[in-house]
This record gives structure tokens, C-alpha cells and sequence, in this order.
């Protein structure tokens, strides 16, 4: 009887650990690239580590049990310092999801700190900007597609779709390293997305701004025809870690080889 | 039993004031964060609960503003009269660099004094979302130096931020009145 007791509760196990690790990682090669944010303000070329990424976004089922799991993170209960008041308000209530937010969509309305707890509860962190966009660089053939004008008109063409029509569902065709929906589903945050347009070297300009920022670069933008991904910095940037939209979620990346 | 259903009662009048001593949403000291100190002190960010606050980042190598942001912070206290409950705290975004002893060496140099100064630093996982919490950008740039927003926040006593500025070099009148009204400084 305890044996059987004890093998049920083996199961269960199993059983909440394959749904809590379902999320799938493919390795990424790193290496330099020719970020639009050059490293130094100038034109040295990113330097990204091999990395693992979530081959697709979180989804609203995902975060859901996250929240059931941590119900700190339910938005009747979220600290303000953490997100701001309309953090999951797409839900039908706390801890379900209703007719407006799908199982398979990926989660909106979800705050930066919100995104990263999550991370954390996968064993993994939020992508840096650089590993995002190295990442979305690819198509289905190539690592970096970005000089393909059809690479760009696609992203374009997704900016240009309005925003007011459900999400579609997770799931997009995968690309080379089999990661699916980075450009054409939601925005993502990267882990940092209050870093990217720091350096604006204020030195040489005179008045109470002169000493705004420390710091030795200027930021020029390299690749000024990669306005698609300049605009992906500028929404960036423009945020507070407590912000929630409807067309922003994220996916998760972990140093390579390390698995929970 | 009468006295036990006193007890109780008694209990449960005093239930509603501990729910007033939780900690307010909008507290910084929501965030679970362990600094440790220049003496090399670890404690949570919420042990700095009940008294008021003035808070920056910065690091230690920083040649340019940085040091101005300290002295900034000095001049502020100064300023708003030297308040004996105003604590100043520095956290450092460059933990890979600003280990204790460094924090330390740093305090001697600027002439910290540690009464009310913490110069503090906390895990590198642990800085971003504390940044992002205080509102301080920061980069690092390949040869390790870093590109910061510089900005002073005036905590009160439960960690809600209460006034902000991002005047360096010398003090901002309002934000020295706010931790005047705060802080109870003399005039």
C-alpha cells in the first residue's frame, strides 16, 4: 500500500516535471556579430557567447501555471514596484485565462520583472539584446539574412499590421536553428532593454545634461537600412521594467549546456 | 475562558495593525536583494527599512561622474542640514570589479563616513533587476567601463521612492527640500 502511495507520488513527479521542463531550448552558436549597437559606441562588432534559446515564446498556459505555481506573481497580488495595474489584465481573472487570452498565445501584458521570475523558474534568464537580435537575424536558411531586402520587408511588413487583431498562436515556421516567431508575432524583452541607448555621449554638449551620463562611447548606429531593428531598440528603450502592452512578451535563453 | 476569549480577541484586534506593518507595494524593498557593505556586512536591501534613504549606483573605477555622484550625495545631506536619520547608500552595477575590499579602500579615500555611508555590492545577477528598480541605466562597453545614467532617489522610511533627480555637480533645490521635509534635517 505505501509502496503503491510512494509510486504514485513518483509519478506525479515525473509528471510536474515533464510539463515544467516541456519548454524547449536549441543550442546557439554565438560569436561576432555586426549588432546595429555597435559594442563600443563605434564600430566594434558584438561579441556573443554560445548561448540556448527558447525556440518559442512563453505562452499564456505556460505562465499561467508559473502563476499558479508563484502566486506572487498573480496580478491581484503583484507589488506595484513590479508591474504596473494593467500587468495580465487580458485574463478572465487572477488565475484563469477566459475566451480574450488563448492557450497557445503567447503571453502579453507581462512586466519585465514578471518575465524574468519566470525565466527563473525555467533555470534560465531573459536573452541579452545581442543574443535576440543575432538570433533573429536568421531565416530559414541562413544565420544572418538581414542583407536580404525580404528579410527586412518581412519584418516590416509585421510592424505594419495593426494592432488591435487577436495574437496569433505560437508556432511560426522554425528557422536554421529551428527557433520559431522571433520577428512576426510579439515583441520580446531582453534582459537589457534599459541599456541599449545609454551611451549617447553627452560630453561635448553643454548644460545640466552634460553630466547625465557617464561614459567613454558615443553611439552611432551602425547599418542605418536595419531601421526595422532600430525601431525594435527604440520601443525598447522606451520602457520601464514595470511596463506592460498587449504586443509584448518574451522568451527565455541559458548559457550552453546547462540544463535544470 | 473568559480570559482566553479575551486573549483571542485581543489577538485578533492586533492581526489588521501587523497587515499595516507589511511591506507597502511600491516599496523598493519588495526586491529580494543581498548587499554586502564595504566592511563586507550581507544583509537584505529590506533590512534598511525605517529610515529614510538617499540611494545611487555607481562603480568604483569610474573616473568621471561617478565620484561626482558621491559628492553629490555628500553635498545633498550637507545641504539639507545634516539629518542624523538620513542613511546614503551606493550600489555598485560592476560587482566583477568592486569586490569589498575595493568598496572599502573607496570609502577611505572619499572619506566616507560610515554612520550613515554604505557602499554596497550585490550578486551580478542581482544588479539589473536592481537598476531596474531605481530606474539607473547602465552598459558595460568591451574595455569594461561602463555607460550609466546618473540618478539620486530619496527613499522614505518603507522604501517608497519619494523624489528623484539627475542633477550631478551640484544640488537641486527641490531635491534637497524634499529630503529636508523627509529627514527632518536642521535648517
Amino acid at each position: 500500500m505505501r509502496r503503491r502511495a510512494i509510486a504514485a507520488a513518483l509519478l506525479a513527479l515525473a509528471v510536474a516535471c515533464a510539463t515544467a521542463s516541456a519548454a524547449e531550448y536549441v543550442p546557439m552558436p554565438g560569436g561576432r556579430f555586426a549588432s546595429v549597437l555597435p559594442a563600443d559606441g563605434k564600430t566594434a562588432p558584438a561579441q556573443v557567447a554560445p548561448f540556448a534559446l527558447r525556440t518559442e515564446p512563453v505562452t499564456n498556459a505556460e505562465f499561467l501555471a508559473f502563476v499558479r505555481r508563484h502566486p506572487a506573481w498573480r496580478r491581484d497580488r503583484v507589488p506595484t514596484v513590479f508591474a504596473d495595474g494593467r500587468y495580465l489584465s487580458q485574463w478572465a481573472g487572477p488565475d484563469t485565462l477566459g475566451a480574450d487570452a488563448l492557450p497557445a498565445q503567447p503571453v502579453t501584458r507581462v512586466s519585465w520583472f514578471a518575465a524574468q521570475a519566470y525565466c527563473a523558474s525555467e533555470h534560465a534568464r531573459l536573452p541579452s539584446w545581442y543574443e535576440w537580435e543575432m538570433a533573429a537575424a536568421a531565416d530559414a536558411t541562413r544565420a544572418d539574412a538581414r542583407s536580404d531586402p525580404a528579410w527586412r520587408e518581412r519584418v516590416l511588413d509585421w510592424y505594419s499590421r495593426p494592432s488591435g487583431h487577436a495574437l496569433p498562436a505560437i508556432g511560426g515556421p522554425p528557422d536554421l536553428h529551428g527557433v520559431r516567431d522571433l520577428n512576426g508575432l510579439v515583441w520580446e524583452w531582453v534582459d537589457d532593454f534599459n541599456a541599449l541607448l545609454v551611451g549617447s555621449d553627452s560630453r561635448d554638449q553643454d548644460g545640466a545634461d552634460k553630466l547625465k551620463f557617464c561614459g567613454a562611447g558615443a553611439i552611432s548606429m551602425e547599418q542605418k537600412e536595419n531601421y526595422a531593428t532600430l525601431m525594435r531598440i527604440a520601443m525598447l528603450s522606451s520602457l520601464k521594467a514595470t511596463d506592460t502592452t498587449a504586443n509584448l512578451g518574451f522568451r527565455c535563453a541559458r548559457p550552453i549546456g546547462e540544463t535544470p | 475562558m473568559n480570559r482566553l476569549l479575551l486573549l483571542l480577541c485581543t489577538l485578533c484586534l492586533a492581526l489588521p495593525l501587523h497587515a499595516a506593518d507589511a511591506l507597502p507595494g511600491d516599496s523598493v524593498y519588495q526586491l529580494p536583494v543581498t548587499l554586502t557593505d564595504q566592511a563586507g556586512h550581507a544583509a537584505p536591501l529590506a533590512a534598511r527599512r525605517g529610515q529614510p534613504q538617499l540611494v545611487s549606483m555607481f562603480y568604483a573605477s569610474c573616473t568621471m561622474v561617478c565620484p561626482m555622484i558621491i559628492e553629490t550625495m555628500k553635498a545633498t545631506r550637507h545641504a539639507a542640514g545634516d539629518p542624523a536619520a538620513l542613511k546614503l547608500l551606493a550600489v555598485s552595477f560592476d560587482p566583477a570589479r568592486d569586490s569589498v575590499a575595493r568598496l572599502a579602500d573607496y570609502a577611505g579615500r572619499h572619506q566616507l563616513d560610515p554612520r550613515w555611508w554604505t557602499l554596497a555590492r550585490a550578486e551580478p545577477a542581482e544588479v539589473r533587476p536592481l537598476a531596474a528598480l531605481l530606474g539607473v541605466q547602465y552598459r558595460q562597453l568591451p574595455d569594461g567601463d561602463f555607460n550609466h545614467s546618473s540618478v539620486l532617489l530619496l527613499l522614505d522610511a518603507d522604501g517608497r521612492v519619494v523624489a528623484r533627480s539627475t542633477i550631478i555637480g551640484r544640488t537641486d533645490p527641490d531635491f534637497v527640500a524634499a529630503v529636508r521635509r523627509l529627514a527632518g534635517g536642521r535648517p
